[in-house]
């Protein structure tokens, strides 16, 4: 019976408990309340920071904020120096990157192969045409660089390549990627687009992890990838915009569109355009997440249910000393309850000061480099309340069962300690 | 007025049964201080938690001041103890966490009191035991004396209509046992109805009715004249 009296009476005699009880016994609880807070919220975080980390990539790496893209039924951007000159004219955008890209081979060692029967060092790749001084400012592709030196807009006959075309820094071969052997910066390589070989040096090789987009590209001034294409009318492939801080990028991929741009290129957020697996990662990493989280939180419940059955078991004589002098087993069960309350609060709130006080701004500051990448936490708060109000409620519930067992023996029996 | 009818206690153990009681009749007036003796086992504290609705007897009635008290629900006995009855226990049964004054004031609590209110009568009816110096000391902190001191003040600090005593002095040293004796005498003076077991003739002296049970039945009932 849920009464005030109930309530108010729990409540004192929960106060009193507390107070009464063996202080590390209560520390301990606490401990455990918190790590399940944190197994609960940083360890669903921290996967999904994985796959944020995955996402960030794409957009700080490739697409920035918004990408304009040639539509599935072109090869290029319909208009493209028209569109890059009316982005010229918008306040939004903080840099804008244009960019040639086209699948071709590169092939090394062809010095070496003296049987021709031998299979050429040779594999197929994605050829990416950049401006090295835009692309510098909008991607920082010169940190990633792993050996090596950057471009520049001068250079002629050098490209970058990417780890996955580098056999000392792949992940292992791929369909239709094999890595190159004895590729240095330095080594001199033929790359083949539309038909046209030349022989490039390689400038630089990039170490980035396996999934980021830069890992299979190879890099090369646009001027001479457009040659090499046989494009006479600078129509690009795709072009990156990277916004102004506090610009959406819905709502500026909605004003491209509404401007017309929709007719020529398909224009996209960085989140529309992550590839499908991606995404599908993502969901993948917030299921374990969450699977990980409800172990977690039956541990909580579990702890908690020992801890107030042992409690309660223990104290049963004085459970029924208060029976018998007419404290009602409601307000001996409230009691029970406010202390999983206490236990949960206060786990909670130690949880979400070294989540959000230390944790979470340490990891976005000094990221957690894993294979597959860089992995921040992402806890957002509305989401943490729900996870703590998940916690207090199990809590709650596993406090309340074991105490309404013991409440409801016989009150002799359990004054006298019998069975 | 507390009467009793036809009262039986059946303890079971598997397939033994123990009749403890064996139908007790037996009324007891208000205001009255009746002490039941007996030998150990006799069936005197078991006759004292049916009486005092603590337990579920086998079967027979219980009546207070005309209220049918062996029909009453869990729920209903549980605020009935709390409104008319006051306990005092052999080992004093205070909870060990709280202050003597919050063992005295956790049922005035629960009977509706403010904290304030319910402090207030507790600290009146710690002084008039003469523990008005110790209210803030736990138990672990008090005798064994004022430990009973208090457990008395529990009982009678909302001015219940019966007060049952199981073996009160049981624990105590002589100086202890008469302290808690007197404070007895003068409730019993003022009123207050007392049903109190003990095995000590030489306590048993401070009610005015003796009722001595053997077996699981009453084998003797009478007023004493000291």
């Amino acid at each position: 019976m849920l009464s005030l009296t109930n309530i108010r009476v729990g409540f004192y005699l929960a106060l009193r408990q507390l107070r009464g009880a063996n202080r590390w016994a209560t520390s301990l609880i606490i401990f455990v309340m918190l790590l399940t807070f944190l197994n609960l919220v940083v360890v669903t975080g921290l996967l999904v920071g994985i796959v944020a980390g995955i996402s960030n990539q794409f957009r700080v790496q490739e697409t920035g904020d918004v990408v304009i893209s040639s539509l599935d039924t072109k090869d290029y951007i319909e208009n493209s120096p028209q569109i890059l000159s009316f982005l010229k004219t918008l306040p939004q955008p903080k840099v804008t990157s244009a960019r040639y890209i086209v699948t071709g081979t590169i092939e090394a060692n062809y010095f070496e192969r003296t049987d021709l029967n031998e299979k050429p060092n040779k594999t197929g790749a994605t050829i990416v045409g950049i401006d090295p001084v835009t692309e510098n400012t909008f991607s920082g592709l010169p940190r990633y660089l792993g050996e090596g030196t950057y471009l520049s807009s001068s250079d002629y006959d050098s490209v970058l390549l990417g780890p996955q075309f580098v056999e000392r820094y792949s992940f292992g071969e791929q369909p239709g990627l094999t890595p190159l052997r004895n590729v240095y910066p330095g080594t001199k390589i033929r790359l083949t687009i539309n038909g046209h070989t030349r022989e490039v040096i390689v400038k630089g090789i990039l170490d980035v992890p396996a999934n980021s987009p830069l890992a299979a590209h190879v890099f090369m001034p646009a001027n001479e990838v457009r040659q090499l294409m046989g494009r006479t009318d600078y129509a690009v492939n795709e072009i990156a915009i990277l916004l102004n801080p506090g610009v959406d990028p819905a709502e500026f991929r909605d004003f491209l569109k509404r401007s017309g741009l929709a007719e020529s290129a398909k224009v996209r957020t960085f989140e529309d355009a992550i590839p499908n697996g991606v995404a599908e990662v993502q969901n993948t990493f917030a299921m374990i997440g969450n699977a990980i989280g409800s172990i977690g939180l039956a541990v909580a419940a579990i702890t908690i249910f020992i801890v107030i059955f042992i409690n309660a078991i223990t104290r049963r004589k004085f459970i029924g000393i208060l029976k018998g002098i007419g404290i009602s087993g409601s307000a001996i069960e409230i009691s029970y309850i406010f202390q999983s309350l206490f236990y949960a609060a206060i786990g909670s709130a130690l949880g979400m000061g070294i989540l959000y006080g230390f944790l979470v701004p340490y990891v976005s500051a000094h990221p957690i480099v894993l294979p597959i990448s860089n992995a921040i936490i992402v806890a957002p708060v509305a989401g943490t309340v729900v996870r703590i109000l998940l916690l207090v409620l199990t809590t709650v519930v596993a406090g309340y069962l074991p105490s309404r067992m013991i409440v409801r023996r016989n009150t002799l029996d359990s004054i006298l300690g019998r069975n | 007025m507390i009467e009793v009818k036809n009262l039986i206690k059946t303890f079971k153990d598997g397939p033994v049964e123990t009749r403890v009681l064996k139908g007790i009749t037996l009324s007891v007036r208000n205001g009255e201080f009746i002490a039941i003796m007996g030998r150990s086992g006799a069936g005197k504290s078991t006759l004292l938690y049916q009486t005092s609705l603590l337990d579920e007897p086998t079967s027979g009635e219980i009546y207070i001041n005309g209220r049918e008290a062996h029909t009453m629900t869990e729920n209903e006995k549980m605020f009935f103890r709390l409104a008319e009855f006051g306990y005092v226990f052999q080992d004093y049964a205070l909870l060990p966490e709280m202050t003597a004054l919050e063992n005295v004031a956790l049922p005035l609590l629960m009977q509706g009191l403010s904290t304030a209110a319910a402090e207030a009568k507790a600290t009146a009816a710690l002084t008039r035991v003469g523990l008005g110096s110790r209210i803030r000391n736990l138990p672990g902190q008090l005798s064994g004396g004022e430990q009973q001191r208090v457990s008395i003040s529990r009982a009678v600090a909302h001015g219940p209509g019966v007060l049952f005593a199981d073996e009160p002095t049981a624990n105590l040293d002589k100086e202890s046992s008469a302290t808690v004796m007197e404070i007895f005498k003068e409730l019993h003076a003022n009123g207050q109805t007392i049903i109190m077991v003990t095995h000590e003739d030489e306590f048993a002296k401070f009610a005015e009715r003796i009722v001595k049970i053997d077996d699981g039945q009453i084998i003797s009932d009478t007023p004493f004249r000291g």
